[in-house]
């Protein structure tokens, strides 16, 4: 049994054949999340209350800094790709669900830039 | 027309969300609730890059009550994010379909999300009190 209706058949409105890129993308980012996101973690509760030089020194370190640059992008896009499946759930009005969707990644862009300049300048000991 | 057979949605106000259903809502709440959660993040990585000054500015700012339940949260729900994406994982890839399994499953979720925390939370008060 199909689930489309006659008319959904019949004009064809399928797969723009662009869907895959979308859900292949979420799930690498996913999979690359999952040890960053561990270590990350685990990296910030020791550092909890450590003073100022300590966390400076070990957020900046070369693979640490590399690390966390890496975790962010994928951070970032793996947000910008749900956020957007959320919209186009729920939001029925093209013009609203375009807006929704263009705002929210302009805004996790300028996010994912500020945290990424912030991490270089620490690595490089501005 | 063959839509008369297409299947309907429960109807959400008299009926008894499962277990699986809680956990699927969840994991997209937790997932926008983490997208705005990156503020505290980019905060944060911009205190430390803008001084010692700022930097002492957000960690009090994190070490005070309201801090530690904002981040409590953000905690748990970033691990629930985690551990339910990596059950979703395994769904992508064709297995734990079975009702009886997705109930263990999502049982095994909740312990896993829920002990991760537990343990990131007892890691940070063990180094705070060792410095």
């Amino acid at each position: 049994m199909s689930l489309r209706s006659p008319l959904g058949q019949a004009k064809g409105l399928g797969s723009a054949k662009e869907g895959l890129h979308h859900w292949w993308a979420q799930r690498v980012t996913a999979i690359a999340l999952i040890p960053l996101t561990i270590w990350f973690a685990f990296k910030v509760a020791v550092l909890s209350m450590a003073d100022y030089e300590t966390v400076l020194a070990c957020i900046g370190s070369p693979w640490s800094a590399a690390l966390i640059v890496s975790l962010l992008i994928a951070v970032f896009y793996h947000a910008a790709l749900g956020m957007q499946v959320i919209y186009e759930d729920y939001i029925s009005h093209k013009g609203a669900r375009i807006g929704a969707i263009m705002g929210t990644n302009l805004l996790l862009f300028l996010l994912a830039i500020a945290a990424i300049i912030a991490v270089v300048r620490i690595a490089l000991g501005g | 027309m063959s839509t008369n057979n297409r299947p309907l949605s429960p109807h959400l106000d008299v009926y008894k969300l499962p277990l699986s259903a809680l956990l699927s809502i969840l994991h997209r709440g937790t997932g926008a609730a983490l997208s705005v959660g990156t503020i505290v993040l980019v905060w944060w990585l911009m205190a430390l890059a803008g001084g010692e000054e700022s930097f002492q500015v957000a960690q009090s700012f994190m070490g005070s009550i309201l801090g530690r339940l904002v981040l409590f949260g953000w905690s748990f729900a970033l691990f629930f994010h985690m551990s339910n994406g990596i059950r979703h994982l395994f769904w992508d890839a064709g297995y734990g379909f079975d009702k009886q399994v997705v109930e263990k499953t999502s049982l095994i979720v909740i312990g896993f999300a829920g002990s991760l925390t537990i343990l990131v939370w007892i890691v940070a008060f063990a180094f705070g009190i060792g410095e």
